[in-house]
Parts: structure tokens; C-alpha cells; sequence
């Protein structure tokens, strides 16, 4: 299982990059291979102020549907163009191509609070 | 939780592993789309060891069959096999099911649901009343699904009997990879072809077969396939699924079945049943498929323009051959006709869809 030591991480399965008070966010190696093949990345939160644990979107498998979790309070600034045509991206590079959104973080510190790449492993084991 | 003979081999082959009708069973091994296509492009191998198998054998065994099931088993000649259903008392579906014609008039193996064996074999042993021979020869009873188009040209080599032309619902016994007495059935659950064969599991015949299998199976593209792949290749073809899609609640008429349901024999509920098709039934099963982007799901559901309830989905997927949302349900009469446009409660939103007619494919 994947897991990049300069990502953030919730229980919820998402994983969060802090670049100044901007974040990347999209869900974790684990979650894609348990939710097997993805066929839609569902978002319609763009622009909106969210809090942290709010539900931003859903992500359709095959098999299965899930909600998706904000893992941090801000503003959702943009969703991956490219999840449109390719929601395969989200399986096949979770951490790379198939990022979800991109938002405006309230507060870069509370980023910190969340799980590191070790404290995760110990969630998924 | 149960095994089948095959469990350990799963689980070697890195599948992901879930509870199945009391059964650890392969839910997938490279992901649902891939085994999907293999199945519809080539050949794929099911372990579905997990099904129940009764032989019902004597001179009152297929008076008791015709007596719980639904379709016509006096038409059965040895090497034949029929889709079937056991009715209740208010014309429900108990479990589909395959008869297997093993010896006319004498011997049948019945191939059963896993999660329903021991309702069935209570349900039937109920109507025994002149005590036809029943066994119950699940647990020591391997089945594997070998299905897809290339499927009986890659099995052909291990086996002497003549299985490429072997026709749809019928079946051959022999030996097979040097194991005897082993049922190969020109049947299955794709849509795809192939055949499912039926072996007891005693000394190393699960393994013998197994390995002939993929030995011959690997280097022409075979690969192992799980129950995420089983449940999309259904759907696709509208095969119904027990628990899902027909229940204790659902007669076989409602569920599109009344191709299996004979009326000039007595079986169960026979008489309200053919009421039923006389007076016409009030809900029906169809085929969905979505126009807008959503995926309906198991109990979403169905409306209308208005927004007033019409039915239920049943079972519901994206279907990886058509890259299209389907669905089964059931609606209100007055909504079945092919192209109506209804709408899925998917979430928070009304998706629109449109009846189609199954098979999706």
C-alpha cells in the first residue's frame, strides 16, 4: 500500500497536501483499491465555504458508492478537470493525476493536527 | 466462516476476500471491469463451490419436483437441465434454481442458491410426503463456472467427452483432468458461454481440476473471477438474482419469469399464480438504464414526473461493456412499456432513466 510521508491523512481515507494555505485533496491508495473500479468522481461544492467533516462529494465504483469527507474547514477552489473523462485516474494515481479538489484552507495549522503517513498505516492495518 | 476447496487458492492469488452467504468467497482479483471484460472477450474461472446441490432420486422424485417447481420437469430426458423456481403458498419465489435430469423419471440433481440451502431443503422435504430419496450433497460438492467465449476450447484438451458442442442446457458426464464422474454443464450466469462443471470434493480432485485449469486456461488469457465480475455479467444479461431482484415477496410472473411457469401441471400456488396472469400482475420487472449520470442502486427509488413512488431498484450497476448506468426494478403497471422515461431517487436528486428491454447487452 502506498502511502507518501509528506502527505496528511484522515480516517476517513483522504489524503491532504499543504502547499502555503492552498490543499490538494483526494482519497487514499487504500480507498481506491477497496472501492475497486471508480466510474464517476461526483462534486458540485466548488465555491462553496465547507467545514472540516462536511460531505464535499461522492465517489461511484462499480460496485459501491461513498461519501467523500472534507478533511479540513475553507473553500473548494477547483475540481479535477480531467475526473470528468478519466475518473479511472483516481485508481490508477491516487496521490498524482487523480487528485480530486483543490481548496482554500481556513487555517494551515490544523492540517498538522491531522493523521501522518504512520499514524494512518496503524488506521488501514 | 466456511470454505470452499478453493478458498486458500484465492487468497494466494492476492483476491479480495468477503463474507459470501456464510462462505469467505473472491469478491475480485484485478479489479471488477478487467475480469469483466476477460469473461465477455475470452475465458474466465468462477469458484461457486458455495451453491447447494440436492439429489432427489425414486420413483416419486420427479412427482415431488413437479410438485415444488414451477417449470415442466416431465419434459427433462437424461442430459438435460431446466431453469426453474420453488413457489410458496402465496405464489413468492422460495429460490430459482437448475434441475438436472441425471436419470429420467429416477434421479435429479437440483442446483440450489447458498444462502438459501436450508430453506429449500426444509421447503421441499415439507411437500416429501410419499418420501422420494433426498440428499443433500452441498457441502461435499465442487462447482466451478468456466464461462466466456473460449471458454470450452481451452477445457476441450482435458477431457475426452465432447464438450465444444455440448448445447445450452444440456450436459455431459466423465471423467475430466483424470477425475471421475464429473458433470460438465453447458450453463451459466455471463451471457457469455462456457459451461459449469460439478465434481465431488474427495482425495485431490479439487486440486487436480484446479491446476488442469489454469495450467490450460493461463497462456490463452484465462483468469480467476470473482463475485464483483459474477454480479456485473448478470446484470447485463437481466439474470435475476435471489435476495435482490426475486424474494419470498415476488412472484415469478411479477419477476418476468412466467417462461419458466407451467400451468398445465400442480405446483405450488399454481392456481393463484395463473389468477395472477389471467387478471394481470400490478408490478413488473424491467430493465432501466439512466440518460443522466448516476448509478442506481439496490432499494433506490423509481418515480415518476411528478414525483410520486412507482417502484424500487432491484439490483443496479454501471455495466462495464456498455459504460452505461442499468438497472433492474420493479414499477407500477403502466410504466413497463419499453422507452418510458422514469426517474431514480439517486441521493438527494431525481435522475432520469428510461425502461429498456433485457438483456442491457
Amino acid at each position: 500500500m502506498n502511502l507518501p510521508e509528506n502527505l496528511r491523512y484522515t480516517k476517513d481515507h483522504e489524503w491532504i497536501r499543504l502547499e502555503g494555505n492552498i490543499a490538494t485533496i483526494g482519497i487514499t491508495d487504500f480507498a481506491q483499491s477497496e472501492l475497486g473500479d471508480i466510474v464517476y468522481v461526483e462534486i458540485e461544492t466548488t465555491g462553496k465555504a465547507l467545514e472540516s467533516n462536511a460531505v464535499f462529494g461522492s465517489v461511484e465504483a462499480v460496485k459501491t458508492v461513498s461519501d467523500l469527507f472534507l478533511p479540513i474547514s475553507g473553500t473548494i477552489n477547483e475540481v479535477n478537470p480531467v475526473l470528468a473523462s478519466s475518473p479511472e485516474l483516481v485508481n490508477s494515481d491516487p496521490y498524482g493525476e487523480g487528485w480530486m479538489i483543490k481548496m482554500t484552507v481556513n487555517d494551515p495549522a490544523e492540517v498538522e493536527k491531522l493523521l501522518d503517513a504512520a499514524a494512518y498505516k496503524a488506521v488501514i492495518a | 466462516m466456511k470454505k470452499t476447496p478453493f478458498t486458500e487458492k484465492h487468497i494466494a492469488l492476492g483476491a479480495k476476500m468477503a463474507e459470501f452467504a456464510g462462505y469467505n468467497m473472491p469478491i475480485s482479483y484485478g479489479g471488477i471491469n478487467d475480469e469483466h471484460a476477460t469473461v465477455r472477450t475470452n475465458a474466465g474461472i468462477f469458484d461457486v463451490s458455495h451453491m447447494g446441490e440436492f439429489i432427489i432420486k425414486g420413483a416419486q422424485a420427479l412427482d415431488l419436483i413437479q410438485r415444488v417447481t414451477t417449470n415442466d420437469a416431465s419434459r427433462l430426458i437424461a442430459g438435460k437441465a431446466q431453469y426453474s423456481c420453488l413457489t410458496n403458498e402465496h405464489g413468492g419465489i422460495v429460490d430459482d434454481l437448475i434441475v438436472y435430469c441425471l436419470e429420467e423419471n429416477n434421479s435429479y440433481m437440483i442446483v440450489v442458491n447458498a444462502s438459501n440451502i436450508q430453506k429449500d431443503w426444509e421447503w421441499i422435504s415439507r411437500f416429501n410426503t410419499n418420501n422420494a430419496e433426498m440428499q443433500n450433497i452441498s457441502d461435499r460438492t465442487c462447482l466451478l463456472a468456466i464461462q466466456g467465449p473460449n471458454a470450452t476450447k481451452i477445457l476441450q484438451p482435458l477431457t475426452e467427452l465432447d464438450i465444444m458442442n455440448l448445447k445450452y442446457y444440456t450436459f455431459v458426464r466423465g471423467v475430466f483432468a483424470g477425475v471421475k464422474n464429473v458433470i460438465i454443464s453447458a450453463t451459466g450466469y455471463t451471457g457469455s458461454g462456457g459451461v459449469e462443471i460439478y465434481f465431488e470434493d474427495k482425495d485431490d480432485n479439487a486440486d487436480r481440476i484446479w491446476s488442469a485449469i489454469m495450467s490450460a486456461g493461463t497462456p490463452r488469457g484465462l483468469k480467476p473471477i470473482g463475485l464483483g465480475a459474477r454480479d456485473t455479467l448478470r446484470l447485463e444479461m437481466g439474470y435475476c438474482l435471489y435476495g435482490n431482484d426475486i424474494d419470498d415477496t415476488t412472484s415469478p410472473l411479477e419477476a418476468g419469469l412466467g417462461w419458466i411457469t407451467k400451468f398445465m401441471k400442480n405446483f405450488n400456488a399454481c392456481e393463484l399464480l395463473e389468477k395472477q396472469k389471467a387478471e394481470g400482475v400490478t408490478r413488473k420487472l424491467v430493465g432501466i438504464e439512466m440518460i443522466d449520470k448516476g448509478i442506481p442502486r439496490h432499494d433506490y427509488e423509481i418515480k415518476d414526473a411528478s414525483d410520486i413512488t412507482i417502484g424500487r431498484i432491484t439490483s443496479g450497476t454501471q455495466a462495464p461493456s456498455l459504460g452505461k448506468a442499468v438497472a433492474l426494478g420493479y414499477v407500477e403497471n403502466g410504466f413497463s412499456a419499453i422507452d418510458t422515461t422514469v426517474y431514480v431517487k439517486i441521493r438527494d436528486k431525481s435522475l432520469r432513466g428510461k425502461v429498456v428491454k433485457i438483456p442491457f447487452v
